[in-house]
């Protein structure tokens, strides 16, 4: 098999594991006043990808299933926060990943934040309220807890699975 | 490179815990009593009460959802919400300045305001 349909056919299955995890977010109750806390399961995939491919997969993948998750089960709304926490979140996972200075643990919680600020950002933006600030220490604590957890289980997928793709030079 | 890498990791951690107590640390250090309950729907200033009287109504957005408002002992939070997360209701009664209560969904946020505050607003 060529290296092409090898590496679309594995962004295909990690797009459709991405989703299952994206839809079992939402099975999950997030008994939290605070909006935004979440375990960010879906990220698994994206730092998966990132560590083991490159951040355009992981990019790729990330923009199709926010997209189609935001379809199937959120709003316009929900759109717009898990897009600007999508995008801050890709930005900072891809360049802590260029450094070369951090394991998936790292770069994992660094995009759960990053996540949670962008989502922030978008809600002060749509709502013109800076209070939403008030938020940031509870969704960065909660942020670096989730993280942490992902890239510990992203970090054991990286090493068990082989997905017998030459890395890109 | 992994004892490095392990290292940079435990340090950005400590960073962003510490970032969070410093935020959180720096907006407890502003907070006073309020005086006044502002209601914000779409950012846009719709009503303003006073903390010290007692009070209980519907606010109601453009769209038509309701949200209930209740004041008492000088505490405001939203005791019911047609929204679908009723995270508005979970949140605490807020009394000092700069507290919010927000629902996302309806646009709508209840904030606090202190003596100089509604000046601003109103």
């Amino acid at each position: 098999m060529s290296r092409d349909l090898k590496l679309l056919t594995t962004l295909g299955v990690s797009t459709a594991a991405a989703m299952i995890l994206s839809f079992l977010e939402t099975l999950i109750p997030m008994n939290i006043a605070v909006p935004g806390v979440k375990i960010g399961l879906a990220n698994l995939v994206t730092v998966f990808l990132l560590i083991k491919l490159d951040w355009k997969s992981a990019s790729a993948v990330t923009a199709i299933r926010v997209l189609l998750s935001a379809l199937l089960f959120g709003s316009v709304a929900s759109l717009a926060y898990s897009a600007s926490g999508a995008v801050l979140s890709m930005t900072v996972m891809s360049l802590l990943k260029k450094t070369g200075r951090f394991s998936a643990l790292g770069i994992s919680t660094a995009g759960a934040v990053s996540h949670n600020a962008g989502q922030i950002i978008m809600a002060v933006i749509l709502l013109s309220t800076k209070e939403i600030a008030y938020w940031l220490p509870i969704l960065i604590v909660s942020g670096t807890v989730t993280g942490l957890a992902i890239g510990a289980v992203g970090a054991l997928l990286v090493k068990k699975i082989d997905l017998k793709l030459d890395r890109k030079a | 490179m992994d004892k490095i890498r392990l290292r940079n990791d435990i340090i950005l951690f400590a960073s962003l815990l510490l970032a969070a107590l410093a935020v959180w640390g720096a907006l407890k250090l502003l907070q006073k009593p309020g005086k006044y309950v502002v209601v914000e729907i779409e950012g846009k200033v719709s009503a303003v009460y006073a903390l010290d009287g007692d009070l209980k109504l519907d606010i109601v957005t453009a769209d038509g959802h309701v949200n209930k408002l209740v004041i008492e002992n000088g505490k405001a939070r939203i005791e019911s919400a047609d929204c679908p997360d009723k995270l508005c209701v979970k949140q605490h009664a807020i009394s000092m300045t700069g507290e919010t209560i927000i629902c996302l969904p309806h646009k709508l946020v209840i904030r606090i305001e202190g003596e100089g505050g509604v000046d601003a607003v109103t």
